[in-house]
């Protein structure tokens, strides 16, 4: 029968993955807790970046806008107004949003070819200001914020992000809690809207759909979710620098996205993952993980342009979201 | 006839696309509850006339009047939301969403807009398997769209529009590609339908335009050529010579 | 220095960034325009240009002018097989979708940069002139060289030119652009035409790198900037006008030599990406160009 919720298989696949990234926090070894508490919070970038381009159809090459946004609010804050973990990180969600809906308010006018080259400009504008302010941003040198600074106080208490634990669990709770949201988004109307929008705009805006409106809205909710992940990066692992607005990271959650599977949920967290190990992996073999990159992007165009949970989804399980 | 203010109404509507003239001057009046047809020869000018009553093209100038209301400066979608309903000439349904999602996309933008009710999941159910039912795709709610024969993407295209309940529905050419069995039962909805809404019909067939309309607007080259009931259309020379003459 | 003359070096330079920028835009531009593909990759190919022409002058001894000249002729040559293998391989299987194709030559332009890095190094290395000479102004030297920079430059963009307007290829290849089917229901072999655009593509890129690296060093992060810029030049240009390409290859050289003499490089680079932009969100058809297609 037709449901509006998630349930059965979906429910307890999703459970499942959560749990078990649970479990790993006590069995993996120190370096690989590490990655995964990169990956997990990287992923949070990537399910960001998938709600604009893979539910949505709006192929970004600036997303690392949004996720820096996140960052420097949070960064800047905590570092130069010592402001505590929580209004930082508020900080950075509001900067993330509202860059996202100057940003899409301005990009939207444009669609296709012109949509990418327009955000990969605007997001190089936003790089270069953080170059130029390199008297409170230190550039591509970046800062360091403090361990004391690092702490999410609670009523009852207080936690260190800097330890490794803390931190795995923290990344996991954000990126639970953006899974979920994700998860009920693509079943909730507004979800069916955007993957129509995408299809086809003509026939929605000849249902009485406001496309304009709906498509700002989806990339401020991508902008919201990636500033979150930069957000959340800044205050668990102390570091920020320009680097993270450098194109290269607007490139990054595209070919974690491609990879894992476009308009899929577990898709984001599987690409970043992957890609993670691939990378790892390479550049204890050979320095030459840029060439990795370009041939796993260009293998996957060619040859996987769903990645891989879309292809599970397409050839095994058609109920996966 | 009474009186009454027409549901929509055109004046000196025109549109050009460069130098051709693909709707010139166009007077035209359509009362609530009616069924109407429009025929005329192919490049007449229809398919460009119903996109500027419904707001998909914009008008060179001069206005449309729906319910009482200039809506000739008003975008597509509000359009729609104050009750014009278009289902597109070429099959134009979300081939890879379930057709449930194809009518629900329709539904939930109607409860949006309704004050009362609200959107809730099991009004969005209720309402998006009712429009399925209407049309005979029930059994097929969780069928990929693009799946469908062909006949029935043209079924839920309708049902889509159903689903809007708008007060105007426009058809455009909506049995093109049917078989004979198909556009029966296709007659049979359509009269169904007019009892609650306006309809406005595009359409070559004229066994479908003679069952269907209760009046009909003959186009030619942008202009009214001809208006009537469908006797009188049958019986006007200039319809006949222009159009009729080289089809019957 | 007085400001007079001040102003005419600053043009000078801006001339000479405006005529590497316009041979660089107009292979952009022309893949663009036939083939309707993004290429991200054309920096790369601009750098691979470079790097070769370092490559090739340093094969031969003797006179300068000997390793230039061939590195003017096979750098170019070289980098177009490389973007006409890449285009067969790769694009010609994407069916030219613009979205694969970017993310494609955006994996091409990692690929062909880490190669780069691999054989040639992180080093920025000088290729030295073919002539030293220097013409004395009244108030300062200026190099020969980059005025014949100007000139082979112009001679390059007439060429083209010629070639698009005048001869049976650019005929094809308008042909092409106008309606691939139609090319194709007449016999064209569209497939074969990309590649060899895509490859004209390249080659101009190359053939502007070759011109700059006796004044500026190969090196294998060179691409970046100038991608950027030819897409500026693209876009203000209007797509596929030749005419308007120039003409804004032009004004942004002038702009940026002008421009980055009197602020920091770094907000005049913001200022001006800023501000295309916002051209291409309010005037999509660029400042000169006629109507989008």
């Amino acid at each position: 029968m037709i449901s509006l919720l998630p349930r059965g298989k979906t429910l307890v696949l999703h459970i499942g993955i959560v749990l078990a990234l649970l479990a790993l926090n006590f069995i993996l070894p120190e370096y690989h807790r590490g990655v995964f508490s990169r990956v997990l919070v990287l992923a949070v970038f990537a399910m960001g970046y998938n709600i604009a381009f893979g539910y949505t159809g709006l192929l970004s090459l600036g997303h690392a806008m949004f996720f820096a946004a996140g960052l420097y609010g949070a960064g800047l804050t905590i570092y130069h107004l010592d402001w505590g973990v929580w209004p930082a990180f508020a900080m950075g969600l509001a900067a993330g949003l509202a860059l996202a809906l100057l940003v899409g308010a301005l990009a939207l006018r444009t669609t296709g070819v012109a949509f990418m080259i327009v955000t990969l400009m605007f997001a190089q504008v936003f790089y270069l200001t953080t170059l130029y302010f390199t008297t409170y941003t230190r550039g591509e040198e970046g800062l360091v914020l403090r361990q004391q600074a690092r702490v999410l106080a609670f009523p009852g208490g207080a936690l260190d992000l800097s330890d490794p634990s803390t931190r795995y669990l923290v990344a996991l709770t954000l990126f639970t809690l953006v899974l979920g949201a994700v998860l009920f988004l693509v079943r909730a109307p507004f979800g069916r809207s955007l993957v129509a929008i995408k299809e086809n705009e003509e026939r929605m805006r000849m249902l009485g759909y406001d496309v304009f409106a709906n498509k700002l809205l989806s990339v401020a909710l991508s902008g919201l979710v990636c500033a979150a992940s930069g957000a959340a990066y800044a205050v668990l692992f102390g570091y920020v620098g320009s680097g993270f607005a450098a194109i290269q990271y607007s490139i990054l959650p595209l070919l974690w996205v491609l990879l894992g599977g476009a308009a899929t949920t577990l898709g984001p967290l599987i690409g970043t993952l992957l890609m993670f190990y691939v990378i790892d992996l390479a550049s204890s073999h050979t320095t030459a993980h840029l060439l990795v990159v370009g041939l796993v992007l260009i293998g996957l165009i060619l040859y996987f342009p769903k990645g891989i949970v879309g292809t599970i989804r397409e050839r095994w399980a058609p109920w996966l979201p | 006839m009474a009186a009454v203010n027409p549901l929509l109404s055109t004046n000196a509507l025109s549109r050009s696309f460069g130098g051709l003239k693909a709707v010139e001057k166009v007077d035209f009046s359509l009362p609530q509850g009616q069924t109407r047809a429009i025929i005329g020869p192919n490049g007449a000018g229809k398919t460009t006339f119903v996109s500027l009553v419904c707001g998909r093209v914009a008008p060179s100038s001069g206005t449309v009047v729906f319910d009482g209301s200039d809506i000739s400066r008003m975008p597509a979608h509000r359009r729609v939301r104050a009750g014009i309903a278009y289902t597109f000439q070429i099959t134009s349904i979300f081939a890879n969403l379930t057709v449930f999602d194809n009518v629900a996309l329709a539904v939930q933008r109607r409860l949006l807009g309704d004050r009362q009710h609200g959107l809730s999941s099991r009004l969005l159910l209720k309402h998006g398997l009712d429009a399925l039912e209407r049309v005979g795709l029930g059994d097929r709610a969780e069928a990929l769209a693009g799946n469908l024969a062909y006949g029935h993407q043209r079924l839920l295209e309708v049902a889509m529009g159903l689903a809007l309940k708008p007060r105007l529905l426009i058809l455009d050419e909506p049995t093109q590609g049917l078989s004979d069995g198909e556009i029966e039962s296709f007659i049979a909805l359509v009269r169904e339908i007019a009892s609650e809404a306006t309809v406005l019909l595009i359409e070559h067939n004229m066994d479908v335009v003679m069952a269907l309309a209760e009046r009909i607007t003959v186009m030619e080259q942008g202009r009214i050529l001809a208006e009537g009931t469908p006797d009188e259309i049958r019986a006007n020379k200039a319809v006949q010579q222009a159009y009729l003459g080289g089809d019957a | 220095m007085a400001f007079g003359p001040y102003l005419l070096l600053a043009t000078l330079e801006g001339l000479v960034t405006a005529a590497v920028l316009s041979l660089m835009a107009l292979g952009l531009s022309l893949v663009f325009g036939v083939m309707r593909v993004v290429n991200v990759a054309h920096g790369e190919f601009y750098m691979l240009g470079a790097v070769l022409a370092w490559w090739f002058s340093t094969m031969l001894g003797g006179h300068p002018a000997v390793g230039f000249l061939l590195a003017l002729v096979l750098s170019p040559l070289v980098v177009a097989a490389v973007a006409f293998v890449a285009e067969r391989l790769v694009l010609s299987r994407l069916n030219y979708e613009p979205e694969a194709t970017i993310v494609a030559t955006i994996g091409l332009l990692y690929i062909i940069q880490q190669l780069a890095l691999s054989f040639y190094g992180a080093d920025a290395r000088p290729v030295e002139a073919p002539f030293s000479y220097r013409i004395q102004l009244p108030w300062f030297g200026y190099s020969a060289y980059k005025l014949a920079v100007i000139a082979a430059s112009a001679l390059m963009m007439i060429g083209t030119w010629f070639v698009l307007t005048r001869t049976k290829i650019g005929l094809v290849m308008r042909a092409t652009q106008y309606d691939r089917e139609t090319a194709q229901a007449f016999g064209i072999p569209v497939g074969k035409v990309y590649a060899g655009v895509f490859a004209l593509g390249a080659a101009l890129a190359a053939f502007a790198a070759v011109l700059i690296v006796p004044i500026q060093q190969a090196h294998y992060l060179m691409g970046h900037d100038p991608l950027l810029l030819s897409f500026i030049v693209v876009i203000i240009g209007g797509l596929g006008s030749l005419r308007g390409t120039v003409v804004a290859a032009i004004l942004i050289g002038l702009s940026d030599g002008i421009v980055s003499m009197f602020f920091s490089p770094t907000l005049a680079k913001m200022l001006a990406t800023f501000l295309v932009a916002m051209v291409l969100v309010f005037r999509p058809q660029g400042l000169f160009g006629a109507a989008a297609r």
